[in-house]
């Protein structure tokens, strides 16, 4: 312990050479260490590309002054022998919010406005926010980090979606924030997630942070031109931040590519905090062009002995726990530039194991080194002076007794700007080994491991096991073991020096004081270590076996994604909703994704041939009114949120996509929330399980947005009145305000004259000047005659008034208006307003002559959207054909799209269902459902889906089990949720499940 | 449109006769009558094709093949019904109609009271005979249900009730026919407000909770062995239990739970048990038919709960139970639970397209429920004896193209199928006609 002592003393001293000179002193004679340090004989890791055995690294005043296998060393330098012994430039973690307190929630403060002035209009929008204004180093933390290897941190404050700028701090333990700072000012930070310390409910969802980032990029540059006569900071301070290094914490693969998109929007190129399942889309990922700072908290595996429990687990999760530790090296395969961080893990102290259970997962040693060292500092622009042990750099490296991604490796010290650590004293003699000895004619087998890390004994007596306890400093050990008698407590002391091989040398205390002589001498070295390492190559056979990527990856994804067929039913009923009408015993070919043919005797040699006598072919169900395949829907953070978009949000992994084409549906508009009179901007998608968000929307889509009214818009079943409108009188105004303002809006634009643009007014324009369409949630009578008269004071159409319970009541009015309805079959009694609504509903309004549709709301009802349309038959006695077209053509006619889907008819998209039977009847399943050719539901192939999932899982359980008995630490099981998304849903808190 | 013309013209028939009669119940049967040549579905899994029914003071007195059974016409009405379907009246199980009329208007709402242990609490008393949701269910052929108390660990004790009276009293078919428990879950939630993960984990507390209640049935078995001096009103409410005078209704889902809550009513020497719900029952199918429990089947319109669970999952339950020699009924609880109670001939026909037989389908809404609950001396099939409660259809009723009513009876009485909804229609169409 002294020696160690004395050269950390020797290093202390050395550093009130770094004292800011200028500082004055009062504690003795100004004096300045100029000495060098010199550590000799080591493998040196210049870079991760550049390896010196048998070299010298000489530092002074912190820095590295020169690293080869021939380096001059001055007179006055210190010289450390580390012969034997690996140096590693140490490593970088660039994502932490290191002596940052966590951020405490905000007590009052407005709901809907902001609770500062002279500031962003959005509290959670920050850049003026500055880590080190709230900044204080912390050196248990530091000390923490020191032991992964981790000499340099960035910082920032975790709070808010525009966070600030962050810091880059040297953890250097030793020295004041004069020197440890390396730069104050590195990165601008951004996340998707409010701050806790405002109230302000906007935005309360993914997409309304998005739509908030435009908005701001957009007001920034507005607010650089001049255009802005008051002042505000926070737009300053974004704008003077522009050339920092930008990092967006996204947190999944999701968020990474929607963080990414906005960032292309204002041509800034995010460094993206990712979420380790980049694996999943790697191809996507790699567009990003992102570079990636990656966590690696990887999950451990569940506890799958409980089979009652385990059978709750979805595969998804078990999968996850095989292929996470795989992202890194299928990033590096796909040449996707990431840094490692330790961001993520619930204990710092797994960062260790997690990275190298990427390196057992194929993760290369070089890549791992990179991601640690030279990336960060290439991303934080200072790669001149970090992240390699070239001159000039700081003198941060670690010393080791090997290679430092070895399980066995012991991290002796990492200095951090030529200020030593000690993790372990490299001088430790390893005494590991069984020794003997004889105390008081009692024979005693000692067993000594990890001495040089955690020093343990086992000691035993005539084949009985005493309780001891070892420590071992300075070769010196002190042992304390239990007398063998057990029924008193008594205890033997040694003390021992280890200075002799292969012996310990001391005395022995008795319990009743005597001193006795001690001597132990070593039988032989342990073998544990081997038997141990046996286990741990067992273990990476099996973990090198990767459960397969399905698209979209979890039970019922594909292997493969599948193709578009030439394919050619024979003999089928077919429903065309044109005037042929319904067609029996007649083929249908299909070829490029298109409706090819329909007629009797049809051929094609290519085709696949599928007999379909005693079947019926229908167009595929489109669903005007869904709230699946979207990771949020409401908006509800104010009275509009035009700016926001379900585009944005679009959920391609949502299970119920899947059902929904086993319902024979495919194409939905994902209609945003009900939750405010103006609400957001829809998503229209074709049900391509498998594909990527961005390809499940239609080319060329056609641009849709909602609206509400009634109850919900009114915060009927809010308890706090904050927010205008509270009436249905209300709800007129807040419209013709808005219309009022974007008429304006639009003059100015079109006017030529500089305008500050603004998201939610644009896509108001874009009603007026009848480029975007209305559906608007309504109920009562009353409401429904409002809109449309506010739309015919603007000189607009509503396009489709969606759930239109009592549209019964003013059907006249709608069909002179040119109105449509998309309405339930035969819902109400939810809530007051839908006392009047009728199951007759449907039929009443065809009968009128209104283009009629009937909608689900609802994940499970998407899935029968056929019988709800039989429902018509029953209520109202509508004509089977006509029924059916109310979830076909009509919804197409709605959306706009019945130049493409809707009905059978040569050129149209290829979008069919095969049905078992009459398409209307609560007997008929759908078969096959196919989307532009691509057969994406087929029966047949769902049953071959249900037994390989159940293979897949057991085998995913088989290696869980293995991975407990080994006893490697598992987590309970989750059971997992699909949280179904209605027109009430909120992002975040408790989900209200009514339906609107 | 002919089907509409014929339907505008049957309601014109049923507005010229009974134009009184929205939520005004029929009078008692006066005058015997027969349909004749129907399609009838029994309801215990046969059919008569061309058949006579002939029902008298509210019994069916005759029912067989027209080619056999003799009909003396002069001294009743008939009812030419063929190549239309007559059913036993549908009945709902585990349902709450009565209770609420407005899920989201509280005042309309008597669904629960509040603590943990209510076997005293009634439903019967809330029952609205007059809401205008359970009106709704006529025209469907929904004639029958039982009214169940929610919330808590015992939630109260239900009632049978048929759709058209006057008053609870007049409704009630069966008083105070069970009590109903909610089995405590496999799975708990973190206090999301507290800052604890909110996702589902195993429940810790899962043996503390069933040792509550088995505790309860202890403590209330031993006041009713004694002299009960002083009275203690849900102890007393358990009696039925151990006197096999009420039946004991389990809520679970998961296998283990269900297994757990069959175990709990045996070692408690309760005989006349059931599952309601049971999502995972068809798992443990064989201790269900060992100890001869039967399960009212989770809402068949319902997603499935797991991500990796087969789409169908729902929709084939029933059949796995059926072929397993489990006697299964259809449950409507869920979201919407009360509106959509109409739909309950709907779930059953889509049993059907995920394998069971029609005549199968039927049982589960009208002899299985009504043999659960106990009325099967009454209702549930169409048998000589039994209650005329019963509808006749255009088609297929478990179909919704097919399902048109054109009569309706309960206890032989001729009850309307206006609503306050046909009524709308009617207003609406006739507004349009110019």
């Amino acid at each position: 312990m002294t020696k160690v002592f004395l050269r950390l003393l020797m290093l202390m001293c050395s550093f009130s050479l770094f004292a800011q000179d200028y500082f004055p002193s009062n504690t003795g004679v100004k004096s300045k260490n100029t000495n060098y340090t010199a550590l000799t004989n080591a493998t040196i890791y210049v870079s991760p590309t550049e390896v010196l055995d048998n070299a010298t690294l000489l530092i002074k005043d912190g820095k590295v002054v020169n690293v080869g296998n021939s380096v001059n060393i001055p007179k006055n330098t210190t010289t450390i022998d580390v012969s034997g012994k690996t140096i590693y430039p140490s490593f970088i973690d660039i994502y932490t919010s290191f002596g940052v307190k966590k951020p405490e929630r905000g007590g009052d403060g407005p709901r809907y406005g902001a609770s500062r002035s002279g500031f962003y209009w959005n509290d959670h929008v920050m850049p003026e926010q500055d880590v080190m204004a709230s900044f204080k180093y912390d050196a248990k933390s530091a000390s923490e980090m020191h032991q992964l290897g981790f000499g340099v941190v960035n910082t920032h404050i975790p709070d808010g979606i525009v966070r600030g700028t962050g810091a880059l701090i040297a953890l250097n333990n030793d020295a004041d924030n004069a020197l440890r700072v390396v730069d104050g000012e590195t990165t601008q930070h951004f996340s998707f997630s409010k701050s806790v310390k405002s109230r302000q409910s906007y935005p309360s969802s993914i997409m309304g942070s998005m739509a908030l980032l435009r908005q701001m990029y957009n007001d920034a540059k507005w607010y650089a031109g001049g255009n802005i006569e008051t002042k505000d900071l926070s737009l300053e301070a974004l704008n003077n931040n522009t050339s920092l290094l930008q990092i967006f914490e996204a947190g999944s693969r999701a968020n990474l590519l929607r963080a990414d998109k906005v960032g292309d929007e204002f041509n800034v190129q995010y460094t993206i905090v990712g979420g380790g399942d980049e694996y999943e889309r790697i191809d996507e990922v790699k567009v990003s062009k992102a570079t990636i700072i990656l966590p690696i908290d990887f999950r451990l595996a569940y506890d799958v002995e409980n089979a009652h429990l385990a059978s709750t687990l979805s595969l998804a999760d078990m999968r996850a726990w095989n292929q996470e530790p795989h992202n890194p090296r299928l990033l590096a395969e796909n040449g996707i530039r990431f840094a490692l961080t330790t961001h993520g893990l619930k204990s710092k102290k797994s960062f260790k194991s997690n990275l190298m259970k990427a390196i057992e997962s194929g993760l290369s040693k070089e890549k791992a080194l990179e991601a640690l060292t030279t990336v960060p500092a290439e991303l934080l622009g200072k790669s001149d002076v970090l992240g390699t042990l070239k001159a000039g750099s700081y003198a941060n490296f670690l010393i080791t007794s090997g290679d430092i991604f070895d399980e066995k490796t012991t991290l002796y010290e990492n200095w951090v700007q030529g200020n030593a650590h000690v993790i372990e004293d490299m001088n430790t003699k390893d005494i590991d080994g069984e020794y003997s000895f004889k105390l008081a004619g009692d024979d005693y087998k000692l067993t000594i491991s990890k001495s040089t890390s955690k020093p343990n004994a086992k000691l035993e007596s005539n084949d009985k096991n005493l309780g001891s306890k070892l420590s071992y400093t300075n070769d010196w050990i002190n042992l304390t073991f239990k007398t063998a008698d057990s029924t008193k407590k008594e205890f033997v002391r040694i003390v021992a020096n280890t200075a002799n091989d292969n012996s310990l040398n001391g005395k022995a205390i008795m319990p009743n004081g005597n001193e006795l002589s001690f001597y132990a001498s070593k039988s032989k070295a342990n073998e544990e270590e081997s038997t141990k390492e046996k286990d741990k190559n067992d273990s990476k056979s099996e973990e090198a076996k990767m459960s397969p990527i399905t698209y979209p990856n979890m039970a019922f994804g594909f292997t493969e994604k599948p193709k578009s067929e030439t394919l050619l039913f024979k003999n089928a009923t077919i429903w065309t909703n044109e005037n042929d009408g319904i067609l029996e015993n007649t083929d249908l070919l299909i070829k490029n994704g298109k409706i090819s043919k329909i007629g009797k005797n049809l051929s094609d040699k290519n085709a696949k041939i599928i007999d379909a006598t005693g079947k019926h072919i229908t167009a595929g169900i489109i669903d005007e009114h869904s709230h699946i395949a979207a990771a949020s829907i409401n908006e509800g953070g104010q009275n509009s949120s035009a700016e926001v978009t379900i585009e944005d949000v679009i959920d391609d992994e949502d299970i119920n996509i899947y059902r929904n084409l086993a319902g024979g549906v495919t194409s939905i508009q994902i209609l945003h929330g009900s939750a405010n009179p103006i609400g957001g901007r829809s998503a229209i998608i074709k049900l391509k399980w498998g594909e990527a968000a961005e390809d499940l929307i239609y080319d060329n889509s056609p641009k849709f947005i909602k609206f509400a009214l009634g109850e919900n818009v009114k915060q009927t079943r809010v308890s706090r009145n904050e927010r205008f409108p509270q009436s249905r009188m209300g709800v007129e105004q807040v419209f013709i305000d808005y219309f009022t303002r974007a008429k304006a809006y639009d003059d100015t634009k079109k006017s030529g004259k500089p305008y500050r643009k603004d998201a939610e007014m644009e896509v108001l324009a874009e009603i007026l000047n009848k480029e975007r369409f209305i559906s608007c949630h309504s109920y009562v009578q009353s409401e429904i005659n409002m809109l449309m008269k506010v739309a015919e004071q603007f000189n607009f159409n509503i396009n489709t008034f969606t759930h239109i319970l009592e549209g019964y009541k003013v059907a006249d009015k709608m069909k002179d208006h040119g109105v449509g309805g998309s309405t339930f079959s035969d819902w109400w009694a939810y809530k007051y307003e839908v006392n009047d609504a009728i199951p007759y509903n449907a039929a009443i309004m065809h009968n009128v002559g209104v283009v009629t549709a009937i909608n689900s709301d609802d994940a499970e009802m998407s899935r029968r959207l056929n019988q709800e349309a039989a429902k018509s038959v029953k209520y109202g006695g509508v004509s089977e054909e006509e029924a059916l077209k109310f979830v076909t053509l009509n919804p197409a006619k709605l959306l706009h799209l019945d130049d493409r889907v809707g009905s059978l008819k040569e050129g149209k998209d290829a979008d069919v269902v095969l049905w078992s039977d009459h398409p209307l009847s609560v007997y008929a399943k759908a078969e096959k459902t196919i989307i532009e050719g691509v057969t994406y539901f087929d029966i047949e192939s769902d049953q071959q889906m249900r037994e390989a999932i159940k293979k897949e899982k057991s085998e995913l359980i088989n290696m869980m089990l293995q991975e407990k008995n080994k006893g490697l630490k598992t987590q309970p099981i989750k059971k997992k949720e699909k949280e179904l998304l209605h027109c009430d849903s909120m992002d975040s808190g408790h989900l209200a499940h009514q339906h609107d | 449109m002919k089907i509409l013309n014929k339907i505008n013209s049957i309601l014109f028939l049923l507005c010229a006769t009974l134009s009184f009669a929205q939520q005004t119940p029929a009078p008692e049967q006066t005058k015997d009558f027969a349909i004749v040549g129907a399609t009838a579905h029994i309801g215990n899994g046969e059919v008569i094709e061309n058949s006579i029914i002939v029902v008298s003071n509210g019994k069916i007195t005759t029912i067989g093949p027209e080619a056999t059974t003799p009909l003396t016409r002069q001294a009743m009405d008939i009812i030419e019904a063929r190549g239309k379907h007559v059913y036993p009246g549908f009945i709902v199980s585990n349902g709450t109609l009565g209770l609420v009329e407005v899920d989201a208007v509280k005042a309309s709402n008597d669904l629960s009271e509040m603590g943990t242990f209510n076997p005293h609490v009634r439903s019967i008393i809330a029952y609205n005979a007059e809401s205008k949701v359970v009106e709704s269910m006529r025209p469907n052929g929904v004639l029958l249900g039982q009214v169940v108390p929610r919330g808590g660990r015992i939630t109260g004790t239900s009632s049978i009730v048929q759709y058209d009276a006057w008053n609870w009293e007049d409704a009630s078919i069966k008083t105070d026919d069970g009590i109903h428990i909610n089995w405590p879950n496999s799975f708990s939630r973190g206090r999301w407000w507290l800052g604890e993960d909110p996702s589902l984990k195993p429940n810790k507390d899962y043996g503390k909770q069933v040792k509550e209640l088995s505790d309860y049935f202890e403590e209330a078995k031993a006041y009713n062995n004694g002299n009960k001096t002083k009275k203690h009103l849900p102890y007393e409410a358990m009696a039925g239990l151990f006197d096999n005078s009420k039946h004991l209704y389990i809520n679970a889902d998961d296998a283990k739970g269900i297994t757990d809550a069959v175990n709990f009513a045996k070692n408690q020497g309760i005989t006349k048990m059931t599952i309601v719900g049971g999502y995972q029952a068809s798992e443990v199918s064989d201790v269900l038919k060992q100890n001869n429990v039967s399960v009212m089947l989770k809402r068949v319109h319902s997603l499935p709960e797991l991500e990796d669970d087969d789409y169908d999952y729902t929709f084939k339950q029933a059949k796995q139970l059926a072929d397993a020699g489990v006697l299964v009924s259809l449950e409507t609880s869920g979201q919407m639970e009360r509106m959509n109670s109409r739909n309950l001939p709907f779930y059953a026909g889509t049993t059907v397209a995920h394998g069971l037989t029609k005549e199968q389908a039927l049982q589960l809404i009208t002899l299985n429920p009504a043999k659960i609950m106990g009325i099967d001396d009454s209702y549930g099939s169409l048998e000589v004896g039994k209650s005329a409660t019963l509808f006749i259809s255009e088609g297929d009723a478990l179909d919704m193209r097919t399902n048109q009513l054109t009569h309706a009876f309960i206890d032989g009485r001729h009850i309307s199928l206006e609503t306050h909804q046909t009524e709308l229609w009617k207003r609406y169409s006739e507004k349009y006609k110019n």
